[in-house]
C-alpha cells in the first residue's frame, strides 16, 4: 500500500510539472537549432565535423548577441542528436527535435542513407530541414520543407564520367558499391547511365555491389580485374573506401580509381595510407588553396580541432548560415512554432545567390542549390588538391 | 585462372569463419550453450592486438626495444591470445555461469547483451571512430602464373589451420581433451565423476575467446579498418558455420568454415554480386536441409538439453 501511494505521488509530482511547463510564458525567447548527426555509427567523423562546424557557428551568432528577427534579438540554443548513422534513428531522432524539443529548424542529417527518411519526417511535420551533404534527388522531391546544401548525383554522376573519359580518354569502367545504402546505389546509377551515355552500351563492364559491414571484396573485384575495365569507379564512404583501394591493389589492381565526395573526409588518407595517393575523387570543396572566407573558415576549424575541416564540415557551416539567413528573413516570431516554421520555410525557398563557402547557392522549386563541382586529387602527401572545377 | 585466384581469396576468407567457429562449436557442444558474445569477443580481440601492437610498436620507436615487424606481429598474437581468453573466462563468470542452471533461451539472450556490452563498452571507451590496424609486415605480392598471391593471405591460411589442428590434437591427447570430449557425451554425467565442471567451462571459454582473438588479429592484418560493430556479421556467419559442421566437431567447424568462404566467394563469380549472400545462405539452408545434423555431428538424442 505505501509503495502504491509512492508510486502515485510521483506520477502526480509529474503531471503537475508538465502542466507547468505547457502553461509557460508565451513567445519564444531562444530560438532552438536542431541538429541531427551521425556521431556514432559507421561515419563518425561526419558526425563530429557536423558538430563542431555547427558549434562555431553557433559561438559566432551568440557573440554577435543571437539572431535578429523582426528587430528582436534572440539567443539561439543547439540540440544534437545522435542518429547513429542509422535511417531509423535518424527519424527518430527528427521526430523527438520536432516534437520534444520544438526546434524551428533542422540540420541534417548527413547521409542520403538517414536523410531520405528524415526528410520525408521533416516535411510531415512542417519543420524546415536543410540538408547539408545529402546528395540523393529523393531527399528533397515534393518535400517543400526539405531542403539541401549541395550538388545532386544526377549531377554528379555525369561530373565523374566526362572527367574520366576527358581526362584519361577511357571508354571501358567499372563500378563498385554498397547496394544496401541509398548514396553509393543512387550515385553509382546515375554514373552508369552518364557513361552509357558518353560511351555506348555495354561499357559498364563490371558492376559489382556487396553490403553495409562487408569487409572483403575479394571476389567482386577479381570479376573487375578480369573484365577489361580501364578504372573503377567506386562511390564509397571512407572506412570502405580504405578496405576496397587496398584489396584492389593486393589483388593486383594497378589502374585509376576515381571516387565520389563521400571520399571527403579527413578519415579517408589516415585509413587508406599511400594506397589512395594519386587518386580522384568528385566533391563540393578542396582544402588545399582555398581563399576568402573558405581560407577563414579552415583556419579557424584548424586552430580549434587540429585537422582541416572535410566538405561535411564546410557545409554544414553554410547551412547554419542558410538557415540563419532563413530565419532573419522571416519577418517576425510569434511564438506559434508552427506558424513560425512555416515562415522560416518561405523565406528558405526565397534566398538568391548565397554566397557560401562551398560557392554560390540559389535555390531551385525543389529546394536544391544549384552549384559547382571539384574534382581533388589525393596528393602525394595525402592532401586534397584542387584539380578542376565543373559547373552545371 | 580466375578459378585459382578466387580459391585464393576464399581460402583467407574462410580462415576467419573457420576460426571464430571453433569458439562458437566448442562452448556449445561441451557447455550445450550458444554464446552469441563470441562474434564480440573476436571485435574485442582485434582491439586487444591493435592495443599491444600500438604498444610495441611506440616502444620500438622509442629506441627501447628493437623488434622487426613479424616478430612484433608474433609477439601480438600471443599476448592478445592470452589477455583474450581471460576475456573469455569473465564472461563466462560474470555471464553464464550464474545462469547455468536457468532456461537455455536465458543463458542465449544473456548472450546477445554480453554482445552488446562489448560493443557500446568500446564506444564509450575509444568513441566511434575507425581505428586503423597497424601494418606490421609490408605485403609482398607473389604472381604464380597468373594468380597473386600475398604474403598475408598465406600467413593467415596457414595460421588458422595450425591453430585449428593444435586444438584437434589438444582435444584428442589431453586429460583436459578427453573431460570435453566426455562432457560432450553427456554433460550432466561426467560432474559425477570428478571432473571440475567451473574449470573446464572457464577452459572453453579461455581456448574459445583465445581463437577468436587469433582471428581478430588476422582479420586486422587483412582488413586493417576495425569497428565495435566489426564481429556481429561475421560471428553470426561463423556460428553458422559451428552449425554446419556438426555439433562439437573440431574438423568440422574448420571445414564448414572454409567451406562457407568458398561458397561466398564462387556465388559471385556465376552470379550478380548482389545476391551473393542470398544464393550462398540459400545453399547453406539446403545443405542442413539435407543434413540436419551437420557434416560431422552425431545425432541429436534426449542428452541434449536444448
Amino acid at each position: 500500500m505505501k509503495t502504491k501511494l509512492f508510486t502515485v505521488a510521483i506520477i502526480s509530482c509529474f503531471v503537475v510539472a508538465l502542466l507547468f511547463v505547457a502553461c509557460g510564458p508565451k513567445g519564444p525567447e531562444t530560438i532552438k537549432i536542431g541538429i541531427n548527426a551521425p556521431l556514432t555509427g559507421d561515419i563518425p567523423k561526419v558526425g563530429e565535423g557536423t558538430k563542431f562546424a555547427a558549434q562555431m557557428w553557433l559561438e559566432d551568432v551568440n557573440a554577435a548577441g543571437g539572431i535578429e528577427v523582426g528587430g528582436k534579438k534572440y539567443k539561439v540554443e543547439l540540440v544534437v542528436e545522435d542518429n547513429e548513422s542509422k535511417a531509423e534513428s535518424a527519424v527518430k531522432a527528427n521526430v523527438k527535435l520536432i516534437t520534444e524539443d520544438e526546434v524551428l529548424a533542422i540540420v541534417g542529417p548527413q547521409s542520403s542513407k538517414q536523410a531520405v527518411p528524415a526528410g520525408g519526417k521533416a516535411n510531415e511535420l512542417g519543420t524546415p530541414m536543410v540538408s547539408p551533404w545529402s546528395t540523393n534527388p529523393t531527399t528533397t522531391k515534393d518535400r517543400p520543407f526539405v531542403f539541401r546544401g549541395c550538388f545532386l548525383d544526377p549531377f554528379q554522376g555525369p561530373v565523374i564520367a566526362k572527367f574520366a573519359k576527358k581526362e584519361f580518354g577511357f571508354t571501358k569502367a567499372a563500378v563498385l558499391y554498397d547496394v544496401a545504402s541509398d548514396y553509393p546505389k543512387g550515385l553509382a546509377e546515375f554514373f552508369k547511365a552518364a557513361w552509357e551515355d558518353l560511351n555506348g552500351p555495354g561499357s559498364v563492364v563490371a558492376y559489382e555491389s556487396f553490403t553495409t559491414k562487408d569487409a572483403d571484396f575479394s571476389a567482386q573485384l577479381t570479376k573487375i580485374n578480369n573484365s577489361g575495365a580501364e578504372f573503377l569507379f567506386t562511390p564509397q564512404y571512407y572506412n570502405e573506401v580504405a578496405l576496397i583501394v587496398q584489396q584492389a591493389h593486393q589483388l593486383g589492381w594497378d589502374k585509376p580509381i576515381v571516387g565520389s565526395d563521400s571520399w571527403g573526409s579527413a578519415e579517408t588518407v589516415k585509413l587508406c595510407g599511400k594506397d589512395c595517393y594519386g587518386l580522384f575523387f568528385s566533391t563540393h570543396y578542396a582544402a588545399a588553396g582555398a581563399k576568402g572566407a573558405t581560407k577563414e573558415f579552415i583556419d579557424r576549424y584548424k586552430a580549434k580541432h587540429g585537422y582541416v575541416p572535410d566538405d561535411v564540415g564546410a557545409l554544414t557551416w553554410d547551412a547554419m548560415r542558410i538557415v540563419q539567413m532563413a530565419i532573419e528573413g522571416a519577418g517576425e516570431l510569434t511564438g506559434d512554432i508552427k506558424k513560425d516554421r512555416k515562415s522560416v520555410r518561405d523565406a528558405l525557398a526565397t534566398i538568391k545567390d548565397f554566397d557560401g563557402i562551398t560557392g554560390g547557392m540559389t535555390f531551385t522549386e525543389d529546394g536544391d542549390p544549384v552549384k559547382c563541382a571539384v574534382i581533388v586529387r589525393i596528393s602525394d602527401a595525402g592532401e586534397f588538391e584542387f584539380y578542376q572545377s565543373v559547373c552545371p | 585462372m580466375v578459378f585459382l585466384q578466387t580459391l585464393v581469396n576464399a581460402l583467407q576468407w574462410g580462415s576467419f569463419y573457420a576460426l571464430i567457429a571453433l569458439g562458437y562449436s566448442m562452448v556449445y557442444s561441451i557447455l550445450m550453450l550458444f554464446n552469441f558474445a563470441h562474434g564480440d569477443i573476436f571485435m574485442v580481440g582485434a582491439y586487444i592486438g591493435f592495443g599491444v601492437s600500438s604498444a610495441l610498436l611506440a616502444l620500438t620507436a622509442t629506441g627501447s626495444l628493437a623488434l622487426p615487424g613479424w616478430l612484433i606481429l608474433v609477439l601480438t598474437i600471443i599476448f592478445s591470445m592470452f589477455l583474450t581468453s581471460f576475456v573469455g573466462i569473465i564472461v563466462e563468470r560474470v555471464g553464464y555461469r550464474p545462469l547455468r542452471e536457468a532456461p537455455r533461451a536465458s543463458a542465449a539472450i544473456t548472450g546477445l547483451m554480453i554482445g552488446i556490452i562489448l560493443e557500446t563498452g568500446n564506444l564509450a571507451l575509444l568513441g566511434a571512430e575507425r581505428v586503423a590496424f597497424p601494418s606490421l609486415i609490408a605485403t609482398t605480392t607473389y604472381h604464380l602464373g597468373g594468380v597473386i598471391v600475398t604474403n598475408k593471405k598465406i600467413m593467415i591460411v596457414l595460421v588458422s589451420i595450425s591453430l585449428a589442428f593444435a586444438l584437434h590434437q589438444f582435444i584428442r591427447r589431453t586429460r583436459y581433451g578427453m573431460a570435453m570430449r566426455a562432457m560432450a557425451f553427456d554433460y550432466a554425467v561426467v560432474p559425477l565423476m570428478g571432473v571440475p565442471l567451473n574449470r573446464m567451462a572457464s577452459l572453453t571459454f579461455a581456448i574459445g575467446s583465445a581463437l577468436a582473438a587469433a582471428a581478430g588479429i588476422l582479420f586486422g592484418v587483412a582488413y586493417p579498418v576495425l569497428d565495435p560493430y566489426m564481429g556481429i556479421l561475421i560471428g553470426w556467419k561463423a556460428f553458422v558455420a559451428a552449425i554446419l559442421g556438426g555439433r562439437g566437431s573440431v574438423v568440422g567447424a574448420t571445414l564448414a568454415g572454409f567451406l562457407l568462404g568458398f561458397i561466398e566467394m564462387f556465388v559471385p563469380m556465376v552470379f550478380p554480386s548482389t545476391f551473393r549472400d542470398f544464393i550462398a545462405y540459400s545453399i547453406v539452408l539446403l545443405i542442413l536441409v539435407f543434413r540436419p545434423h551437420g557434416f560431422f555431428g552425431e545425432a541429436y538424442s534426449a542428452r541434449l538439453r536444448l
